[in-house]
């Protein structure tokens, strides 16, 4: 590190690298400019990603709506663009979706939770160190390897215990889905309780309150805005999740609540149709991304939520 | 009820200890939350590979695909990946990196870095499949790349960017603020504080976080199949403009078919698939560990 408190001298490390050596002290106001057009340029990238999909997204949708009218779209409960009999129904995928997604929620809750609140009021610093990691280990396994897990392992484990359960059904879809996040509901949820004031809970101790009491009646109370951020967040991913519920539960668009039966989610939707050889064009294709508007709304929607809660404990902690 | 104030060193004993049944019982409860999940994977790893071993052989990491299930070898997907792994670093790495220098050290907390920020954040929270409809979109049909291993490399680059953007400026924060001064007064320019202080120092922070990030594109399926990656592929893509197919879209090809040996096969595109994951990261921390000692010494 000492070497770089003070940078070396030009000339020095210009020979020691033996190359160009006028080109260090090339730095005219114009190149500065120059380069900080340029890497402001990168940054700009990302806003043009985001404009590039509302475009997409739009502009395809609008050429849906123009066949299918948002009445159809939001009050017919049937979705069959690709029989004969068409209905445009967004209903099923959203039930769908939500099935998957509740499963997955009531699942990574309990667990993330506990994790979190272990870690953050109980761990040893060592404990931390190994086992936050390894959490996170969870999220960054590739979805369609949990997918498979969800399909050939779980599935096959759950039916002996409900023999009428189907091949494909939302339950293992969901159960798998939910290990998956819950890393995002610890992480988020532990730096929540990390950052209420010690003072709190010494003021809790100090009245003669119990460690879990402190725990359950000042500590998670004070954090609660970052746990329901995390929880947000954690189902928004949940419902773009794709390749576990398109392998997993099936593609069955039906307007159900009944986990053992297979459904289809508005993800799992566009990956059958992208899977098909739909020509460009037509209404067919435009579903998908009618059907990604919706989902890219309801997932924006909970992310800036999120973040509106996040927002809110940073300050109440600064506080 | 006393807290056990002599032996206090800092918070963390403080909160560490267990004292009633009660507590301990909770405690308990709580390991076993972190420990189910976890063990969970390890046995869902351990069926798979189990599954795979008998598989997996040399035949099967240079074969082609086969409509005979013990035939079919990965080789396509294998390319495919190693293509676009490669191209994406390539685009996502500089315009990540790039952004993320402008907003650590030019933007400030000028309103348009602060409208960037948001804007990153947003990205990031964006599903992945959402990614594959703008690269279908965009990159396949009105740039007119087609379905080639470009199209797909930008998607993903795309789709990386936030996150390459956000383990940068993670790394350009360690570099302490009196550095930057330093060489300012030494009368460098901003370039060049950045080039020679900032740059170098928080290089292995910026390569491992960045690799770990694009390590991730290449477990991403969704967006590939929109963007259309094949899934029946009996070459290898030569150049970028090709036609391709990835692992995962290989290995979920494999898992929808109805007969069990061609789920075998998933298993064994799936250890596959995890390998490369693997190497790819112990890659990118053996980098940061030679870079650490070199900027050390």
């Amino acid at each position: 590190m000492s070497s770089f408190t003070l940078p070396e001298p030009a000339a020095r490390r210009a020979t020691r690298r033996g190359s160009r050596p006028g080109r260090r002290s090339s730095a005219t106001p114009l190149a500065e400019k120059a380069i900080e057009w340029s890497l402001l340029a990168c940054g700009l990238v990302s806003i043009l990603t985001t404009l590039g999909i509302l475009a997409v997204l739009l502009v395809e949708a609008v050429g849906f709506f123009e066949q299918v009218s948002l009445a159809d779209f939001l009050g017919d409960t049937e979705w069959t663009p690709l029989f004969a009999d068409k209905h445009f129904g967004i209903w099923p995928l959203v039930a769908g979706t939500f099935l998957t997604t509740g499963i997955a929620t009531l699942v990574a809750v309990p667990f993330g939770l506990l994790a979190a609140i272990y870690l953050s009021e109980f761990a040893p610093q060592r404990a931390r160190r190994v086992l936050k990691p390894a959490l996170e280990v969870l999220a960054g396994v590739p979805t369609i390897v949990y997918g498979y897990f969800a399909l050939v392992v779980v599935t096959p484990m759950l039916q002996e215990v409900f023999p009428s359960l189907a091949g494909f059904n939302a339950l293992s879809a969901g159960l798998v889905m939910g290990i998956m996040i819950i890393p995002m509901v610890s992480s988020l949820s532990e730096d929540a309780l990390h950052a209420v004031p010690m003072a709190l809970r010494e003021a809790s101790w100090g009245l003669g309150a119990g460690r879990l009491v402190t725990i359950f009646k000042v500590v998670l109370p004070a954090a609660m805005s970052g746990i329901v951020a995390s929880i947000i967040l954690a189902v928004s991913r949940a419902v773009g999740e794709t390749m576990i519920v398109a392998i997993a539960a099936g593609q069955q668009p039906r307007l159900t609540l009944d986990p053992t039966v297979p459904v289809e989610t508005m993800t799992s939707y566009i990956v059958q149709v992208s899977m098909g050889d739909t020509p460009t064009g037509t209404l067919e294709y435009r579903t998908i991304f009618a059907v990604g508007v919706t989902l890219f709304a309801l997932t924006l929607l909970m992310n800036v939520l999120s973040r509106r809660f996040v927002k809110r404990f940073r300050y109440g902690a600064s506080r | 009820m006393s807290v056990g104030v002599p032996e206090i060193r800092d918070g963390a004993s403080i909160r560490r200890r267990g004292r009633n049944l009660g507590e301990r019982a909770f405690v308990a409860l709580s390991l076993l939350a972190i420990a189910i999940p976890l063990l969970i994977l390890v046995g869902l790893v351990a069926h798979t590979l189990s599954d795979a071993l008998g598989r997996i052989d040399w035949d099967f990491i240079v074969g082609y695909p086969s409509r005979r299930a013990s035939a079919a070898g990965i080789l396509p997907a294998l390319v495919g990946s190693l293509w676009l792994i490669g191209l994406t670093a390539l685009i996502a790495l500089p315009l990540g990196v790039g952004a993320a220098v402008w907003l650590e050290e030019y933007g400030g907390r000028s309103r348009l870095a602060g409208f960037i920020e948001v804007n990153i954040a947003n990205l990031a929270g964006v599903p992945s499949i959402i990614y594959g409809l703008l690269g279908l979109g965009l990159f396949v049909r009105f740039l007119g790349l087609d379905r080639s291993v470009l199209a797909g490399a930008l998607t993903l680059s795309l789709l990386v960017m936030p996150i390459v953007i956000m383990a940068t400026r993670e790394a350009l924060r360690t570099v302490p603020g009196h550095l930057r001064e330093a060489a300012a007064a030494l009368g460098a320019t901003r370039w060049q504080v950045i080039r020679q202080v900032v740059l170098p120092m928080s290089l292995p922070g910026i390569l491992t976080g960045s690799i770990l990030s694009i390590s991730r594109a290449i477990g991403e399926t969704a967006p590939l199949i929109v963007v259309g990656a094949l899934t029946y592929m009996t070459f290898l893509p030569q150049d970028p403009g090709d036609p391709f197919t990835a692992l995962p879209i290989q290995i979920y090809n494999w898992v929808s078919r109805p007969q069990e040996a061609f789920l075998v096969n998933a298993a064994a595109g799936i250890m596959v698939l995890l390998v490369t994951m693997l190497t790819l990261n112990s890659a990118a921390i053996l980098l940061r560990n030679r870079l650490q000692r070199r900027i050390r010494r």
